[in-house]
């Protein structure tokens, strides 16, 4: 790598392949730690064990089903997006559709793994749609079996809103997709609201840190789409 | 980005040059992102590879016992067999990578605090070595921002599982009344004794929250709290309802929370309001930006948001800058009670703007865009140079204008969570430079003393925790705090970094930034620096006009804004073309040449008017500092040495600079002038 070479040459680089500081060995006497009381209240001193146990979360079978919808969830998403690959008008729809389908994408493989690393399935039991959202296979073969007006789940697109907006094209397509997509990120900020309202649900940090982002994002892309909807 | 849309609007606007200036008013090109020495440094929790450029690691100190879970954090499940083996093992296996995540710091007094998902530790940092852990406080529920003011600690909470007694237990029921999200206030008076004195519930919880002084009393402070997530039950916390404004006037979306801590008893901390700072400054509609364009279709519709993600307030200025969800935004502070919004922007590159870092003269701002929330790797040589990056963005007449983006500009890989975080000024005098955390991307500092050019001028860089797996790490916050580049790692701990001198950055302006020192340092609530005459100063500023390629004069076939933002320029187009420079249109046509827009001028530009300018701009004297900089540097050296000031050298070159300032623009014509008033004061 003669780039790299020439940098060390000019002493602006530094290149350790190790750590230059090895951790250090605990402490004779580790300063304490405190867990605080309620307001007012005195702390007491606890051990590293127990500050280690305290930042422990646990999380309940309905953060699990949560994970697993919101997979499903989010694969209408992409699937909407390879519709847009050839429909699509608008330069300012494609921009953000590939900016939603980035980030559905990696926030399925995130869910997929927090689901695998608790041991969990990553599709609901009964749900055997998980990697084809909603679209029936009329769409696909675009003849006549009426579509139905049910969704997969709350919160996504039937069928026949799938297979209407896979007939669109151009400005027809992107306000479909528009409205198609709103719907469908308002489901997923429903989805949070029902998880959080869930006793003893959204203890793990991990999920709650998601689902906080699912809000933060889909809410911003919410009224980026209410915009970019209403200058069609 | 809308530099573009905006000018083009302006165009639009003046009805005339549409043609001419669309050519003109391209953006600057946005930074490449490729791959680079640091792409792919090779893996590990404690033995990652490290690379660095114009910064050393000074000091890694590893997480302190109580903080760190070798069982759970870095060694879950990579399968879901072993999941399932886990599961067997465990009635309830409990491992979040986030847990136990290092999140953002303060300092006051010597002591560096550093916010956890967990709680928090104080670190003494006045021994000159390493950090050393003084006490650490266990109080779980996210993120644990901090912020210190005196005897007292603030800390955000904002996950359901947070409780008013810093436990986890007893989490019974949708509607619980030991449920705590919202902000803490610790006492630290004695570190061997602290106690959480007040509690401040929120209905969105706690994301971030930023110190505001009150501005002149002294026993006043005040809180802004953004919380970002889902509205509490109105059973939980009464004050609390969902919905949209529309539906709902009351509704706790679309505001901040203002508490406000009588410092002589800040256990009636309370919220004092909740402004709605999103309003329609006409209307009154509390949704009021967005208001979705000319159909009005957001305002109809709009379900959740809106929100601030972070406020940096700069108390000063009596300003503080949002960035708040889907834009970026500019609030008057000066009754901080019932901040107003003086300006907004949007850009459709800025997936969600996280944060907002001023410069030191106030004219300037960086916002965030933490596109993918921070645990997703977002640096990829696939993403866009425009996404999750720094927008820079200018304040001119308390308007904010999208400039420049600015990413990272090395390609991470898919195992490295990499985005646009935390970061504050390294306050070299005569610069705007910036320190930031990039996640997994690490360390790394701007440039953006052009705002539409910012550069990357120092980084350093660790492998991932894992190659080929994604574990949320890296550096949550990266603040330059009296000296040094404290790094909150996610994972590892806390890393101290040390500036060195490289072609971007001299000896003498590393000194100057780091003589700057404060007694508390909340990087959210920003102080104007200032600097001492001293050597190291000068010759930082010195440094700097050597650095700089010497720009060609303006000449007759310059942008007119070239000529006007020349003060010797501008004076030939005031002599010759009386008016013209003071007429506010002139910015609009700023990128154009006298030449082009003559023949719409109305006559005011006659050919014989171009060639008495031109003969005039001909015969100005030329940029003279090469011939100048080495007897400044040598004045300074005298300095250095401690001699007895020279008074009438230091008057030659304070003259001597001014009449040089008057030549050149922009930083350049800041620093001489900066240089002329220091060697006057030399002068005596």
């Amino acid at each position: 790598m003669p780039g790299l070479a020439g940098l060390l040459l000019a002493g602006l680089i530094t290149v350790q392949a190790a750590p230059p500081i090895a951790p250090r060995p605990a402490p004779q006497s580790s300063p304490p730690i405190f867990q605080p009381g309620a307001p007012g209240a005195p702390a007491r001193v606890i051990s590293p064990a127990e500050a280690v146990e305290l930042g422990r979360s646990s999380y309940t079978a309905a953060d699990v089903a949560f994970m697993q919808h919101m997979i499903v969830h989010h694969a209408q998403a992409v699937e909407m997006v390879d519709l847009l690959e050839t429909r699509a008008a608008s330069p300012s729809v494609r921009l953000l559709a590939r900016r939603i389908a980035l980030s559905q994408a990696a926030e399925m493989e995130l869910m997929r793994g927090w689901l695998a690393e608790r041991g969990q399935p990553l599709e609901m039991p009964g749900m055997d749609h998980a990697g084809h959202a909603g679209m029936d296979h009329s769409a696909h073969a675009g003849h006549a079996m009426p579509a139905s007006d049910t969704p997969l789940m709350a919160g996504m697109l039937s069928p026949r809103q799938m297979q209407a907006l896979a007939a669109a094209t151009g400005p027809g397509f992107d306000r479909l997709f528009l409205e198609g997509m709103i719907q469908h990120h308002r489901g997923a900020i429903d989805m949070v609201d029902a998880l959080m309202t869930d006793p003893g649900a959204a203890q793990d940090t991990l999920l709650s840190d998601f689902a906080a982002a699912v809000v933060a994002d889909q809410s911003a892309e919410i009224l980026r789409m209410q915009s970019l909807l209403s200058d069609l | 980005m809308n530099v573009r849309s905006t000018l083009l609007s302006t165009v639009a606007v003046l009805g005339v040059l549409t043609a001419a200036a669309t050519a003109q008013a391209q953006a600057p090109a946005a930074q490449v992102i490729t791959a680079d020495e640091r792409t792919a440094l090779s893996g590990g929790l404690n033995d990652a590879a490290q690379l660095a450029s114009g910064m050393t690691l000074e000091h890694s100190v590893p997480p302190p016992p109580g903080f760190f879970d070798p069982d759970a954090i870095f060694a879950p499940p990579t399968s879901q067999a072993e999941g399932q083996a886990l599961a067997a093992r465990a009635a309830s296996p409990s491992f979040s990578a986030l847990g136990l995540a290092n999140s953002d710091l303060a300092l006051s007094n010597g002591r560096l605090f550093v916010g956890n998902f967990n709680g928090f530790n104080a670190y003494d940092v006045t021994r000159g070595g390493a950090p050393e852990l003084v006490m650490s406080v266990v109080c779980p529920g996210g993120q644990g921002d901090v912020s210190v003011r005196g005897d007292l600690l603030f800390m955000s909470v904002e996950e359901n599982r947070g409780r008013l007694d810093c436990g986890t237990a007893g989490a019974a029921g949708a509607v619980n009344a030991e449920r705590f999200r919202g902000v803490r206030i610790f006492d630290i008076s004695d570190l061997n004794a602290p106690r959480q004195i007040a509690a401040v519930q929120t209905c969105r919880g706690s994301h971030t929250h930023t110190l505001v002084p009150h501005p002149t009393d002294a026993n006043v402070l005040y809180v802004y709290n953004s919380g970002t997530a889902d509205v509490r039950q109105a059973a939980e916390l009464d004050i609390c309802t969902d919905g949209a404004p529309d539906q709902n006037p009351e509704t706790a979306l679309f505001s901040i929370d203002v508490i406000k801590v009588p410092l002589d008893a800040p256990q009636n901390a309370a919220i004092v309001s909740r402004p709605r700072i999103f309003a329609d400054s006409e209307t009154g509609r509390v949704a009021g930006l967005w208001r979705g364009g000319r159909a009005g279709v957001a305002s109809q519709t709009t379900a959740q948001t809106n929100h601030c993600h972070d406020i940096t307030v700069y108390p000063e200025l009596n300003l503080a800058a949002g960035a708040c969800s889907g834009n970026g935004i500019l609030l008057d502070i000066s009754n901080p009670e019932q901040p107003a919004r003086v300006s907004d922007i949007f850009d459709p590159d800025m997936a969600y703007w996280h944060s907002a870092t001023f410069n030191n003269a106030g004219d300037k701002v960086v916002f965030t865009d933490e596109w993918g929330g921070g645990i997703a790797a977002r640096c990829q040589i696939t993403d866009p140079a425009t996404w999750g990056a720094n927008m820079i963005a200018t304040i001119q007449n308390r308007t904010l204008r999208g400039r420049a983006f600015h990413k990272l500009p090395s390609a991470q890989g898919a195992d490295q969570n990499c985005v646009a975080h935390n970061g504050n000024i390294i306050p070299v005098p005569g610069r705007d430079l910036m320190v930031q955390a990039w996640y997994q991307g690490g360390v790394s500092v701007m440039d953006f003393t052009d705002p539409t050019k910012p550069l990357e001028i120092a980084y350093f860089d660790r492998g991932p925790v894992e190659e080929g797996k994604l574990f949320v790490a890296g550096s949550w916050s990266a603040y330059w705090l009296n000296g040094r580049i404290y790094s909150s790692e996610i994972a590892r701990g806390l890393d101290v970094l040390r500036l060195v001198p490289n072609e971007h950055l001299s000896a003498a302006e590393i000194a100057a930034a780091e003589a700057v020192t404060a007694r508390e340092i909340n990087p959210q609530t920003q102080t104007r620096i200032s600097w001492a005459d001293t050597p190291d100063v000068a010759e930082a500023w010195l440094d700097q006009l050597a650095r700089a390629p010497v720009a060609a004069r303006p000449a007759i076939g310059s942008p007119i804004r070239d000529l006007v933002a020349n003060a010797q320029t501008r004076a030939v187009l005031d002599k010759h073309l009386p008016g013209m420079t003071q007429n506010p249109a002139i910015a609009q046509v700023g990128q154009m040449t006298l030449a082009a827009i003559a023949p719409m001028s109305g006559g005011a530009i006659t050919p014989a008017a171009l060639a008495a300018i031109e003969a005039d701009l001909a015969a100005l004297p030329g940029d003279d500092r090469a011939a100048l900089l080495p007897r400044v540097r040598a004045a300074i050296a005298q300095w250095r040495r401690g001699g007895r000031a020279d008074r009438r050298e230091a008057a030659a070159l304070a003259g001597l600079l001014t009449t040089a300032a008057s030549g050149v623009t922009g930083p350049d014509a800041a620093r001489m002038q900066a240089l002329a008033g220091l060697f006057q004061r030399r002068a005596g």
